[in-house]
């Protein structure tokens, strides 16, 4: 039962998870950093109040937020196949889980944003900054540490996700955990699936940590 | 007192900051509230103009509106001549390089090195690198700090903070500095540290200085006009001289008095204020008084100042019950040009 064979599959699928978390959390981020910036900025006391697109904004976030990443995962399969052309596999997971992942990693950006000093972004205007000085010299740069531990929890959030997405053929460690680990009872592959998995968690856990530190001149 | 005079003479015909008939209404959810109504004020060319006020009496809010961070109600704000609120985003930007502001708060920001954050608004303006750089040094200089280059904010004093912050308003040359409670975060030698890089801003470079404060120290010690601000208009204002010397309003005499308030227990009846110039001041008055008009008096507080060079103070005597006598003295006092009002129950 453990071979050579399983040993490759198990390397593969780290990869493969790896390779969907890392693409997922990255096209999230397109998405969901200027989401962030835009619910900072479109509040009413933001930079740029924009009432409407806030609003819609929000309810955009808050209704994909809402469903469960199971029933997405299944909802958005034509959407999948009309993208990658195929509904299994790794790249096939990529898109529910940016869709999913987006506006996560949307409100983790606006909280960090949002701990900027304000005053600080006042004294920008006094100097005559535009609102796009102000996101891309002020505000991103000063929210540099917290959204690098933001990054560590999307990235870390999304690498669980994607192992949900074993149920439908998604690929990775956690399709592997499902087909052997549950299907077939091989409690020894489950085991090894785990702690690959926790291990990967560790590691991006601990290198967000660490370079939001490093990042960090505020101690 | 010369440089004041100076400047009256080269003053030109044209305010450099004027406001006309502003006012600004916020509507929190609990109703309507006033923080301006209607406040007219001119500040000239090399003026260090102190606006002075409660906290909640709109003074954050009136230097806020004179480069747009608030957006006034009604009512217009010229800066130079050019009625500001008529600019389009643009413009009001470039104007804002020429209006440098800071705070009580100092709000550096803290990840970029004290140089970088000089270099910030000159990144704004889009100064080339080559000159940014040597600017940046230059303010360094100015700011005597040329050693905290490289350091962050957090490894700096609060006094150091303010300096950098200094510097950072000065980058695009402004015409106008705007200071809202630059001193009150900091400690009263870090604050007599930072008014004299100010005046000394304000005499070798030329620039405005509008100082928002609620401390009359601030005003004493650098000031040449003053604005006194009370529940939303403006109560009194002039020289700070004038000001000091002769406070006309209630809330000013509040002002300029409350940090010397008299315990109930020294009061009494026949008290009165009185009022020095730099002459009278210097010419032991109280002493000659006493002798020629045999008025027993009695000295209840007298407090001396130095203000724009002038020595000039005040002093609550209390009088003898006897009319004649009281009169006399007040007479006495009157003919030598000093001011003597009667204290009521409240000094303040």
């Amino acid at each position: 039962m453990w071979d050579s064979a399983m040993t490759t599959l198990i390397i593969q699928g780290t990869f493969e998870t790896l390779y969907m978390t890392i693409a997922s959390t990255f096209l999230a981020y397109v998405i969901g950093l200027p989401m962030g910036v835009l619910l900072v900025t479109s509040d009413s006391e933001g930079i740029v109040p924009m009432k409407l697109s806030n609003k819609v904004l929000n309810i955009i976030v808050n209704i994909t937020r809402s469903i469960p990443f199971l029933i997405l995962l299944i909802a958005v399969i034509p959407l999948t196949r009309l993208i990658t052309g195929t509904s299994i596999g790794s790249t096939a997971t990529i898109v529910p889980l940016v869709i999913a992942a987006a506006p996560f990693v949307a409100r983790l950006v606006e909280s960090s944003i949002k701990e900027v000093d304000q005053g600080i972004i006042e004294a920008s205007l006094s100097m005559g900054a535009s609102p796009i000085q102000i996101v891309t010299k002020v505000m991103i740069p000063e929210a540099k540490p917290s959204l690098i531990i933001g990054a560590a929890i999307a990235t870390t959030t999304i690498l669980g996700y994607s192992a949900m997405a074993g149920i439908v053929g998604g690929g990775g460690l956690g399709d592997i955990a499902i087909r052997f680990g549950y299907y077939r009872y091989e409690t020894g592959v489950m085991v090894v699936t785990v702690i690959l998995l926790v291990l990967v968690v560790q590691i991006f856990q601990e290198a967000g940590m660490k370079i939001a530190q490093k990042q960090d001149r505020r101690k | 007192m010369r440089r004041v005079t100076n400047i009256d003479n080269n003053r030109s015909q044209q305010p450099i900051i004027e406001i006309k008939d502003l006012v600004k209404t916020f509507h929190p959810k609990s109703g309507e509230v006033k923080a301006l109504d209607g406040i007219n004020l001119s500040v000239n060319q090399g003026d260090i103009y102190g606006i002075i006020g409660m906290s909640g009496a709109g003074k954050s809010t009136l230097v806020r509106c004179i480069n747009l961070l608030e957006k006034p109600s009604s009512g217009h704000i010229f800066i130079d001549g050019q009625d500001i609120s008529t600019l389009t985003e643009k413009e009001l930007r470039i104007t804002r390089y020429s209006v440098g502001m800071i705070f009580q708060q100092f709000n550096l920001l803290m990840q970029r090195t004290a140089e970088k954050n000089i270099l910030f608004p000159l990144e704004i303006a889009g100064v080339d690198k080559e000159t940014a750089k040597k600017r940046t040094s230059e303010l360094l200089e100015l700011v005597s700090l040329p050693d905290k280059a490289k350091a962050y904010p957090t490894q700096l004093s609060g006094g150091q903070m303010q300096r950098i912050a200094i510097a950072r308003a000065l980058a695009n040359n402004p015409k106008i500095l705007l200071c809202d409670e630059a001193t009150s975060a900091l400690d009263p030698s870090t604050t007599r540290s930072i008014l004299n890089l100010l005046k000394e801003i304000n005499r070798k470079l030329g620039i405005t200085i509008v100082i928002i404060t609620h401390e009359m120290s601030v005003v004493e010690e650098i000031c040449s006009h003053v604005a006194i601000i009370d529940e939303s208009k403006i109560a009194e204002y002039g020289r700070v001289e004038d000001i000091f010397r002769n406070p006309k309003t209630e809330i000013a005499k509040k002002m300029i008095y409350s940090e010397r308030e008299l315990s109930p227990v020294a009061m009494g009846k026949n008290l009165y204020r009185i009022v020095f110039d730099e002459k009278s001041s210097s010419d032991s008055v109280i002493a000659k008084m006493i002798l020629e008009t045999k008025a027993m008096v009695n000295i209840i507080y007298a407090d001396m100042k130095n203000i724009e060079g002038f020595t000039y103070g005040q002093m609550v005597i209390q009088l003898p019950e006897d009319e004649l006598s009281a009169s006399r003295a007040i007479n006495y006092l009157r003919s030598h040009q000093i001011t003597v009002e009667e204290v009521g129950s409240n000094v303040g």
